[in-house]
């Protein structure tokens, strides 16, 4: 089995969020950079079938040069190969046909990509490409299991979960489930080491439109204090609730 | 040339979120100069999506679609969009929606913005205002594609009434045996219980309340407050609480009328998850936690004092305004 995770290169669960240029650019200065969380769970798992199952696993991202420490982290974690396709992540739908002819040349079995990118959290990557492709598609996977071709996952629903059958070649938008927390893995020093010899291919981008663009950024309006209530005076936050913000 | 949007319904009834991305069709086709077409998928209430400005019902019944599939709902409506000879498609921002609007977009070739928190800025050219860096910015999107896709947010646009009068007139869309290639084997939802997505009030517990045995103070404040339950991402961790509650960044997005945190610090993983919802109650017992600079309303106490007092007390509102 052959297994592609596609990463995407964002900013640190705990950034502070700015925008620059007339606000219709995110401000990367002082930002630390990371694997996707979502992507995180996905390349676990992958690890998981390379060791249980001979998988070989390759990972792919859409972006700059500047994304390459966090395709080395992938490489460190375990995954055999990486390709770059050199080219901003702008539109998702762009992304998606990067990304599908990332797959028509590597020919691969598996996909695993993340729900959504928790910078501009679009989810549709995973969607799109397994439609162009031709592929089955389980969106908000937390459990995923292959037995020869057949893929048995589950996934999450609004209320609950959902057990899907269905078969390979296969697109998963993974999330927290896959793998649990405990199970992501940090790179040692053999993991690091190695990981510079694996190969990193750079590949230019094919044409694509790109039907949505970001013309302007702006950040929630700055909040007033909180309303505190005391303790032994709950029945002021029921008038509150009831009178004043009209939700009960 | 109508507008179409996807209505969503549970047991042949439709959802709350299908009222809401009606309305918010109604808007942008009065920005258009058109009409509303809904499309429903095997639900008895058709008629009714008239009053929030849906003029035309698209009803397929159809026994292959009783359970949602991704692929075969996305067919069915590429199709009621092509016949319509639909530029914008609605969906909302539910757990299915998100599935199948990518799988639609990749169909229609179209553009696809999800989360959007406002009616279209403006429709010539088509900018619309959707949650970025999750909930820590809002982004203002063109979409330049012949046919545009917008993933309404929850709650964010609210359902607004506009009564029209609205034709249901039968879809049968063709699906090939290949839109079934993923099966559903086996849906799990906790009965009587209503989603952290649907809810318009959502209870929610940290790590301050100590330990698995003491959710039964969580659940009955949602319990009378008609509420759903959710808790914070170490509580789901050590596994005092099933995954499918955990809400936050790395979990599921709220975006309710209220949300209320019970021992929750409000790590900033987690506010970015909650902060789209419009009302926040804090109740922690430590003045300096981190949630008392992002929420409306809090108290400063005992959870196992102030909550049950707050059950108590909301009973006794609800017996006066019952």
């Amino acid at each position: 089995m052959k297994i592609l995770v596609c990463i995407s290169n964002v900013p640190d669960t705990t950034s502070k969020i700015n925008f620059t240029e007339g606000d219709t650019k995110f401000d990367t200065t002082g930002v630390q950079f990371v694997i996707n969380p979502n992507d995180e769970f996905g390349l676990t798992r992958a690890m998981w079938f390379k060791e249980k199952q001979g998988a070989e696993v390759h990972v792919a991202t859409v972006g700059g040069a500047q994304t390459e420490p966090t395709i080395r982290k992938a490489l460190a974690i375990g995954a055999d190969e990486a390709i770059r396709v050199n080219a901003e992540p702008t539109d998702g739908f762009f992304v998606a046909k990067q990304l599908a002819e990332v797959v028509r040349n590597g020919g691969y079995d598996l996909i695993i990509a993340g729900r959504e990118s928790i910078d501009y959290n679009g989810g549709m990557v995973p969607g799109i490409l397994a439609t162009l492709l031709d592929m089955n598609f389980v969106n908000t996977c937390i459990s995923l299991e292959i037995d020869g071709s057949n893929a048995t996952a589950i996934r999450e629903i609004d209320g609950g979960k959902e057990k899907i059958s269905t078969s390979l070649p296969l697109v998963v938008g993974g999330q927290k489930g896959l793998v649990e927390e405990s199970d992501l893995r940090i790179p040692n020093m053999r993991g690091i080491m190695m990981a510079r010899k694996k190969a990193l291919n750079v590949v230019e981008p094919v044409d694509a439109p790109q039907p949505t663009q970001d013309q302007k950024f702006d950040k929630p309006a700055a909040k007033g204090p909180v309303k505190l209530v005391d303790a032994d005076n709950v029945g002021e936050l029921v008038d509150l609730l009831h009178n004043e913000a009209k939700v009960i | 040339m109508s507008v179409v949007v996807y209505t969503e319904s549970e047991k042949g009834k439709l959802k709350k979120s299908a009222f809401e991305v009606a309305s918010y069709a109604h808007k942008v086709a009065q920005d258009l100069g058109t009409s509303v077409t809904a499309v429903t998928f095997n639900t008895d209430d058709n008629a009714s999506l008239g009053e929030y400005g849906v003029s035309k019902v698209l009803k397929i019944s159809n026994d292959q679609l009783a359970t949602f599939n991704a692929k075969a709902y996305a067919s069915a409506l590429a199709q009621a969009a092509e016949a319509e000879g639909a530029k914008v498609i609605i969906v909302s921002s539910s757990a299915d929606s998100k599935f199948l609007a990518p799988i639609l977009t990749a169909k229609l070739n179209a553009g696809y913005v999800p989360n959007v928190v406002a009616a279209p800025d403006s429709t010539s050219p088509f900018v619309v205002k959707r949650t970025a860096f999750s909930n820590k910015g809002f982004a203002h999107t063109e979409i330049t594609s012949d046919v545009k896709i917008i993933g309404v947010s929850n709650n964010a646009f609210g359902v607004v009434e506009n009564s029209v009068s609205a034709t249901v007139e039968d879809f049968s869309p063709s699906l090939a045996d290949d839109a079934f290639s993923t099966k559903s084997v086996e849906v799990d939802k906790v009965a009587g219980k209503v989603s952290i997505a649907d809810a318009d009030i959502v209870v929610s517990g940290g790590r301050g309340l100590k330990g698995p045995e003491n959710w039964g103070m969580v659940e009955e404040l949602a319990e009378v407050l008609g509420a759903a339950t959710a808790c914070s991402k170490p509580v789901s961790d050590m596994g005092w609480r099933p995954h499918g509650e955990h809400v936050g960044q790395t979990g599921k997005p709220v975006a309710s009328n209220l949300y209320i945190a019970i021992g929750i610090s409000g790590a900033i993983q987690h506010l970015a998850g909650v902060s789209a919802s419009k009302t926040k109650v804090v109740i922690n017992n430590d003045p300096e936690a981190p949630f008392f600079k992002a929420a409306d309303y809090g108290i400063v106490g005992d959870a196992f004092e102030v909550v049950p007092k707050l059950i108590e007390k909301l009973k006794e509102f609800k017996a006066q305004n019952a």
